[in-house]
């Protein structure tokens, strides 16, 4: 199978770097998988988890919060406002993000803002009660 | 001549300030090694979005109705300029070379007839820009409780700038940090975070990209968080910066220390040896005269 270059990071580190097979972005539009030979393309991200599929089969999972996903011909590059693997991801983390989205929620003002917090906020928490395969 | 107490004095206190500013110098170099780490850490993700920026920002540009933050309100009577220094003194020049930076840059803007704010991250900093802008200021950023720069601090001094643009408050705004080069090379630089600098890329219309949601709606999301990824890079150089050019100025300290105690000791020795001879003279010239 043809492989593509993936790049993984968050403002603090560099998560991830190498030869993938597939990897599934959670966009705001909806969930895609990018595979090698995919046409430039450029979406944001939703709170969710990044499934990849390495060059040798191995799969790895971050959990991610919000961010952009930028795919380009050299290959496709993430840029997570926050990026956590998922083995790290307890239900308190969880917990402190499902209370960060609410704080978020009630300090919007307009409601284009309030909007977009209700939505991040209903993600977390859909997230939190989807079984994760740990 | 000072007597041999005072000199014995006077060396135990030099050798007391020695061993603080060793210490000190020890204390700057582990420090700079963890946030030389978090810089480097940090360096990625500022180029990837450069890149991405780069990408996106290049059509945009021409647009009439792009962002404001990627193109200006279109004015330039406001000046915010955003000073970051650090906490603590003792480390040379630092402080005040990015405060002298800062200053020149407000005295020249101010002359032009413009409008001038200053927001202080680092208590420093304000220290040293106060009495000259004391009416510029409008804001104090401490830092001083954290001990490691985290994304989501610079996030919120992000959030409160375009805030301020939002509201109109400013037109332009530049950003002051120290860039770190090396433990004796920093280079104090002013930034210009609003109107967004696009960065030239190579390909740069080669690639039509698909975007999703609208390229709009990625700029409108994209160019706040490059201000605060600029940011936080600017706070990671300049903790790294504060540490190599503590650990510079310490290790001069405790050279010139070590220096002072030699030309004490060496004075003392013969104000001793002095000594000595005067009482044998004196002891033998009695003898003699008997």
């Amino acid at each position: 199978m043809a492989t593509f270059s993936f790049e993984l990071v968050s403002p603090e580190r560099l998560l991830f770097s190498g030869e993938v097979n597939s990897v599934v972005v959670p966009g705001t539009e909806g969930t895609l998988t990018v595979l090698a030979q995919h046409e430039p393309f450029m979406t944001s991200i939703r709170p969710g988890i990044i499934t990849i599929t390495q060059a040798d089969g191995h799969h790895e999972q971050h959990f991610i919060r919000g961010g952009f996903c930028d795919v380009a011909s050299e290959g496709l590059t993430i840029l997570a406002e926050q990026a956590i693997p998922v083995k790290d991801v307890s239900e308190d983390v969880l917990n402190h993000e499902v209370e960060l989205a609410e704080a978020e929620f009630e300090a919007s003002q307009n409601p284009e803002e309030r909007r977009a917090a209700a939505e991040k906020l209903a993600q977390i928490i859909e997230l939190r009660h989807i079984p994760l395969p740990w | 001549m000072a007597s041999l107490k005072d000199l014995r004095n006077r060396i135990a206190s030099v050798k007391a300030t020695q061993k603080i500013t060793k210490a000190m110098q020890m204390v700057a170099a582990a420090k700079l090694r963890r946030a030389q780490a978090a810089a480097e850490a940090a360096r990625p993700y500022a180029l990837r979005m450069n890149k991405v920026l780069a990408n996106v920002g290049a059509s945009a540009q021409g647009n009439p109705s792009a962002s404001p933050l990627l193109i200006g309100n279109g004015r330039d009577k406001t000046h915010l300029l955003i000073v970051c220094t650090a906490e603590r003194g003792l480390c040379g020049a630092f402080n005040s070379s990015i405060a002298r930076l800062a200053r020149d840059k407000a005295k020249s803007l101010m002359e032009e007839g413009k409008t001038v704010k200053i927001i202080c991250v680092g208590k420093k900093g304000q220290d040293l820009l106060k009495r000259q802008f004391d009416k510029q200021i409008i804001d104090f950023i401490d830092l001083r409780g954290l001990k490691n720069i985290s994304f989501a601090d610079a996030d919120g001094i992000g959030q409160k700038v375009i805030k301020l643009f939002g509201a109109g408050e400013f037109d332009v705004c530049t950003l002051f940090f120290s860039r770190f080069r090396s433990v004796i090379q920093q280079f104090p630089t002013g930034l210009q975070l609003i109107p967004a600098q696009i960065p030239q890329g190579d390909n740069v219309g080669t690639t039509s990209y698909t975007y999703e949601p609208d390229e709009e709606d990625i700029l409108s999301t994209l160019l706040p968080r490059n201000i605060s990824t600029q940011i936080y890079s600017a706070l990671l150089e300049n903790a790294a910066s504060e540490q190599g050019a503590r650990m510079s100025a310490m290790d001069n300290a405790t050279r010139n220390a070590g220096e002072m105690i030699k030309k004490q000791t060496m004075q003392y020795n013969r104000t001793r040896q002095a000594m000595i001879t005067k009482e044998l003279i004196e002891i033998i010239s009695g003898a003699e005269a008997l």
